[in-house]
């Protein structure tokens, strides 16, 4: 197999899902290193997939913290911008997360076969987790109460929905 | 300090595991990823986070009972031809061998378990088992992962679930997989449908180094893509489920291939015996090939038990990194070939030529031509 960049013989096989899709790319040894395909960060790579940007001149984590362009969405723990995970598609922390998730829910269809977790839970977060299940379903019983106009129903609801929230803190 | 070459001298305990009859599901992975919570993930993290998290990690892994005297390092301080034999052993990804500071490598001592420290992902740990035992392997590494949990706040989110640098990875944080020798189906031309409807399902199928890699050696490595939505053991049972399915497909395949064709197949097996006894000059993919029809053999009665055994240790010997380890020396292309044919020729000395009499006599003992001895 030759390289996507030249013609020699191709020894890197890369396979990356870049934008929801498989995308493939050989190179050859000196290739491969001149765009910094084991550059240990592994950003590179998916920069070079999506050809956005040359991948030598993608500035390392530490240089582009704080530059926060324009008002761009950035997570207030980590410094990372959505703009960042278009680029590479990996996130900066666990809280961004929360920060992009609204992006991010989209994307997730595509990926996995369902979008909330289900499986193994960390001890002692198994309580909580447990009563965060039962308040989502909570809250849409209550939706379809309201929106049935069944406002006994509702009130009763909303009662228990409190009495979880409270103890959640 | 357990040293590299005491972690190396004895191969890894999946290479000498009793395998299955048909030998067609050499090992069985499991991995996990998990990420600290209030930290940035590896990738992102500055130099001086990424070596705090590390000091964290390594110090909870170091205590965990499995780890008990184990192969710890920092990356930085393996050569680049060590960090590669642990890639060609399947004990840390190629991804981080490309790692050196603020980043490491904690290994069991019979190489059952490995966990790379701050790799894509803060943790990835690994439990690797010989034949089809996904289950056994999950349990093991769910029991480390639950000493771990004890001691280090993992970044988890009741709805996503374990939260990972890759959001292809959110939830379990679960990659199962099983290394398959498939030489029935490729030889009965048969494993591209086979492969295309394990695809369909939403299992990955990749070459022997995992993605992107080639398939070398008719093996192949089957795993989960999806890790959100469904719980470890859905996922397991599914892979599980359909990995006996391809394996049962190669077993007919073979005993198909016997049936129909057996001077096919015996005149593969006694070439790749005659290549490996007797080549001086042997690349890396040649030598794989042959030895691929040697394990069959070894499967199929041509060669002696404990031959299978013998083909997954020189699997690994014949390897690049393993070579130069070997040598002690940076290797031209022709010296590598060179060293490899002559490792082969070594290790096959004592193996006798294919036995494909008795493998005959079996065939007819089983197969009588003269129709069904019950009926006469």
């Amino acid at each position: 197999m030759k390289c996507d960049y030249c013609d020699s013989k191709a020894t890197v096989f890369l396979t990356q899902l870049a934008e929801g899709q498989m995308k493939k790319v050989c190179l050859c040894d000196s290739c491969a290193k001149q765009r910094g395909v084991t550059d240990p960060t592994g950003f590179s790579l998916a920069d070079m997939l999506l050809g956005n940007v040359q991948a030598t001149t993608v500035g390392t984590p530490a240089k582009r913290r704080g530059v926060n362009a324009g008002g761009m969405k950035v997570c207030p723990q980590c410094g990372f911008g959505f703009d960042d995970f278009q680029k590479v598609r990996r996130f900066g922390c666990g809280e961004c997360y929360r920060v992009f998730s609204e992006e991010l829910a989209p994307m997730l269809r595509g990926m996995h076969k369902g979008l909330s977790h289900i499986g193994k839970v960390p001890e002692g977060l198994m309580e909580s987790h447990f009563r965060h299940q039962r308040l989502e379903e909570l809250r849409a019983k209550l939706e379809q109460a309201i929106a049935s106009e069944s406002y006994e129903d509702a009130a009763d609801l909303r009662d228990e929905i409190r009495t979880l929230g409270e103890v959640a803190i | 300090m357990m040293r590299f070459s005491t972690l190396l001298r004895h191969p890894a305990d999946w290479m000498t595991g009793v395998q299955a009859e048909s030998g067609a599901v050499v090992t069985s992975r499991i991995r996990l990823a998990r990420n600290l919570r209030g930290h940035s993930f590896p990738g992102w993290a500055r130099k001086g986070e990424r070596l705090e998290t590390l000091g964290i990690l390594r110090t909870a892994v170091e205590e965990l009972p499995a780890m008990k005297d184990a192969f710890s390092r920092e990356l930085v301080d393996l050569s680049s031809v060590q960090k590669h034999v642990l890639v060609e052993r399947h004990l840390i990804s190629r991804e981080h061998a490309a790692r050196s500071e603020g980043s490491g490598a904690v290994i069991e001592r019979r190489q059952s378990f490995s966990i790379m420290l701050n790799e894509e992902d803060h943790l990835r740990m690994q439990s690797i088992r010989p034949g089809l035992q996904l289950k056994e392997a999950y349990e093991a590494l769910n029991a480390l992962d639950s000493e771990l949990e004890r001691k280090l706040e993992y970044a988890f989110d009741p709805t996503l679930g374990y939260l990972t640098t890759c959001p292809t990875n959110l939830g379990t944080g679960l990659r199962a997989s099983a290394m398959l020798h498939l030489p029935g189906l490729v030889l009965s031309d048969q494993i591209g449908p086979v492969l295309q409807a394990v695809n369909k399902i939403g299992l990955a199928v990749r070459g022997l180094y995992g993605e992107g890699t080639e398939s070398l050696g008719n093996l192949y490595q089957i795993s989960n893509q999806s890790t959100l939505g469904e719980s470890e053991e859905t996922i397991i049972s599914r892979l599980d489920r359909v990995i006996s399915q391809v394996a049962s497909h190669e077993q007919n395949a073979r005993e198909k291939l016997m049936e129909d064709d057996p001077s096919m197949v015996a005149d593969k097996i006694g070439r790749a015996y005659g290549v490996l006894r007797n080549a001086h000059l042997i690349d890396s993919k040649e030598a794989l090939n042959h030895l691929s029809l040697i394990r069959l053999g070894g499967n199929i009665g041509f060669f002696p038990a404990g031959t299978v055994n013998l083909c997954d240790t020189l699997l690994m010997d014949i390897q690049q990194a393993h070579l130069q380890l070997h040598a002690g020396a940076k290797l031209s292309p022709d010296h590598r070939d060179s060293i490899r044919a002559k490792i082969m020729r070594s290790r096959l000395q004592s193996l006798d030529s294919p036995d494909i009499d008795r493998q005959q006599n079996d065939q007819t003992g089983r197969f009588p031509e003269g129709g069904n001895p019950e009926n006469a």
